[in-house]
């Protein structure tokens, strides 16, 4: 019904789009579809910032048509693991490609200066971006985006930072000023191409098949979202909700994962944010939710009540790395370490983890201060941090180059493998909880906490006392299940609404027939092919070393023993034929 | 007993355009933005807030009164109501009404608010409310 690829090369500006109907009706769209392409266009040994490297986006099938069906997949070969690189963003991205007609792109190629992508329906043009290649902040490039281009009001605008133009590996694309492809360093790889932005705005609609079934299911779907108590969480605290629970469950990483508890995480909770610093709440296209939390940030900057007021987006991950992890005590300086990194367009999660691994590893003097130019680091001290995200960023000399490839290459270079928390190269997301989340994280397709939800496993673990395999057969459901949801692409915060069943009725209310049998070997189909294409690019789950801190600290589940990794990691291959 | 719509709290706004979705596919049977008639955007980026753009149902509409073929008539209780086959797509309507509230669809008619309240129905903010009106 919706096949249209829009392919872009930025070697000579040209565009053609085709009907991949033979694609989207065998993977439906989103991640599925994103695959294929990648698989398509980027073949083994292909460097990631090469121009023959390919940037995927790709909708779904149901995206914008009902709630919370509101992502968009990126795909790419990531800079910071060699490997598959996909990353969701949220914002009005999904429903700008779905309404300006194109429900994949693929750009390919290396403009020769500095350019902008400009599509707004049939109009794809190719734009000098001389005079904001240097802008370093994300938000003065939205708001010099917005003067000159068509679509007010609805349109999306994704963009880097100088994180992105200076190809940090681990660069994000701001999406909407509060969104992003955060993980795996796709802003590298638009710096690599000399792409600054993309701004797309649409005015196609969609024709829906049969209406009253379709109404039907939209007004089921909705009160669910809106009227039930499944989605609270993401409506009242948000994802920060997190901080308190994770905390008194042993599971919050801490000072480079050395705790799995903060002592001060109450100054830093969603709930000390949702009382004293919380603006407002707002939205993804096409989600009544609104669990974007925007806080604001009052600065006094001069004597004479002169202040700087920043509006800053948080979630629980990003307390967790640039707060719980560097021993921050105070919610308004993690806002400070949010806000700079937003400025840039980094990963917040990566940046996290690489100060936190330098930090320690300044403690145990494996960097001295003529490493780090003078900047002397300790847990908690916010003003070193600043300092150092902006060496990150500028790069210096040799150890701030290093850090900007991430925690793997610093501690290859300097030492402290054993505490360069990372699995299978990124830095890890927000939980120790047990055998399920490591594992998870190292199986995952895209080594993110969301592929199979391990944390959540752990939890299920601890309350029912699951077995070793137990745990591997939830992961493998998961991580099959999940590619049905990110190919359409539902909000994976959603996925409490759109479970097997809705997802079959809802795709059947637009005129898409499957069986559950059917989803459940296509999203099998699907990781199998992206495993295909970690393997083509080099990838061997084997070959993962788990740095020895995951043995050290303790977790919800008690200490994670090597071998219960080592069973879990042989159930795993053999159960999915990785 | 009519009715229309009212802006009721619109700083309550949090950007997610179901009250569009929600006209375009009642009214229009399409998902669609284009074919909504209440109209939602942001001004300067979401971190700048919402504009919320709908028919104010005037008793004595201006885009009506500017209307040369009678295609738009005023509606008892506010508001106005449109005669396709009289419309010859001028856009006179459009400019007559500041705060811009008719724009034109794919097929070059204009979107008419129906004041139907399918937009509140599905509004999770409480921004949008259905009021009754009095009618003459």
């Amino acid at each position: 019904m919706w096949s249209n690829v829009l392919y872009i090369d930025l070697d000579t500006g040209e565009h053609q789009v085709r009907d991949r109907a033979d694609l989207f009706d065998k993977y439906l769209g989103g991640t599925g579809v994103a695959t294929q392409l990648l698989l398509e266009e980027c073949p083994p040994g292909t460097d990631p910032f090469s121009p023959k490297a390919p940037i995927i986006f790709s909708i779904g099938p149901l995206n914008t048509i009902f709630p919370c069906v509101s992502k968009t997949v990126s795909m790419f070969k990531s800079p910071m693991t060699g490997e598959l690189g996909e990353s969701h963003a949220g914002g009005r991205l999904s429903m700008a490609m779905r309404f300006a007609g194109y429900d994949s792109i693929v750009i390919k190629g290396r403009a020769e200066k500095p350019c902008y992508l400009s599509i707004h329906d049939d109009e794809v043009q190719l734009k000098d971006a001389t005079s904001i290649w240097n802008v370093s902040s994300v938000e003065v490039i939205g708001k010099i985006l917005r003067q000159v281009e068509p679509g007010k009001g609805r349109r999306s605008i994704m963009r880097i930072g100088r994180a992105g133009v200076n190809m940090v590996r681990y660069a994000n694309v701001n999406v909407d000023t509060y969104r992003h492809f955060g993980r795996l360093g796709l802003g590298a790889v638009f710096g690599s191409k000399n792409l600054k932005a993309i701004v797309i705005s649409g005015t196609e609609d969609v024709e829906i098949p049969e209406i009253a079934p379709y109404n039907k299911m939209y007004n089921k779907l909705y009160d669910a979202v809106v009227d039930t108590e499944v989605m609270d969480k993401y409506h009242d605290l948000g994802t920060a909700a997190n901080i308190n629970v994770l905390n008194q469950l042993k599971g919050l990483p801490t000072r480079n994962l050395q705790q799995s508890g903060f002592e001060n995480a109450e100054n830093i909770s969603g709930e000390y944010f949702a009382d004293n610093l919380l603006l407002r709440k707002i939205a993804c296209s096409n989600c009544p939710i609104g669990c974007i939390h925007i806080a604001m940030l009052k600065t006094t900057f001069q004597k004479g009540h002169e202040f700087e007021v920043n509006h800053i987006s948080y979630d629980y991950e990003l307390i967790y790395s640039l707060g719980t992890n560097l021993g921050i005590n105070l919610a308004e300086d993690v806002l400070r370490l949010i806000d700079r990194c937003e400025r840039y367009g980094l990963d917040i999660m990566s940046t996290g983890g690489v100060l936190a691994w330098a930090t320690e590893s300044y403690e145990r003097d494996l960097i001295t201060p003529t490493d780090t130019l003078g900047i002397a680091l300790r847990f908690g001290d916010t003003n070193s941090y600043l300092k150092m995200i902006d060496k990150i960023v500028e790069t210096p000399n040799k150890f701030y180059q290093t850090l900007a490839k991430g925690t793997v290459d610093a501690a290859a270079e300097y030492g402290g493998k054993d505490f360069a928390v990372n699995l299978g190269g990124l830095e890890i997301a927000g939980y120790h909880t047990g055998p399920a989340s490591i594992v998870g994280q190292m199986v995952g397709v895209r080594h993110s906490h969301l592929d199979n939800g391990g944390y959540s496993i752990d939890q299920k673990a601890a309350s029912q006392q699951l077995t070793e395999e137990q745990m591997v057969d939830k992961l493998i459901y998961e991580d099959y299940w999940r590619m049905i949801n990110n190919s359409l692409v539902a909000c994976l915060f959603a996925r409490g609404v759109y479970g097997e069943q809705t997802i079959i009725d809802a795709l059947a209310s637009v005129g898409i027939k499957k069986t559950r049998d059917e989803l459940e070997t296509l999203g099998r189909e699907i990781f199998l092919a992206k495993y295909e294409f970690k393997k083509q690019q080099g990838f061997d789950v084997d070959k993962i070393k788990v740095p020895g801190r995951f043995y050290e600290t303790i977790s919800q589940l008690g200490m994670v023993k090597e071998e219960t990794i080592r069973e879990m990691l042989e159930l795993y291959k053999k159960k999915t034929g990785i | 007993m009519s009715a229309r719509i009212k802006v009721a709290n619109p700083n309550r706004c949090i950007g997610c355009y179901s009250c569009m979705l929600a006209c375009s596919r009642v009214n229009a049977k399409t998902a669609s933005l284009i074919d909504s008639a209440i109209d939602i955007r942001t001004s300067g980026g979401i971190e700048s807030g919402l504009e919320i753009i709908v028919c104010r149902s005037c008793i004595d509409p201006p885009c009506a009164r500017a209307c040369p073929t009678g295609a738009l008539t005023p509606r008892n209780g506010g508001g106005v109501i449109l005669d396709k086959d009289l419309c010859d797509s001028c856009m006179a309507c459009a400019s007559a009404c500041l705060p811009r509230a008719i724009h034109f669809d794919k097929a070059d008619m204009p979107v008419i608010c129906t004041h139907c309240g399918v937009c509140a129905r599905f509004c999770s903010h409480d921004v949008l409310e259905l009021r009754k009106t009095e009618v003459l």
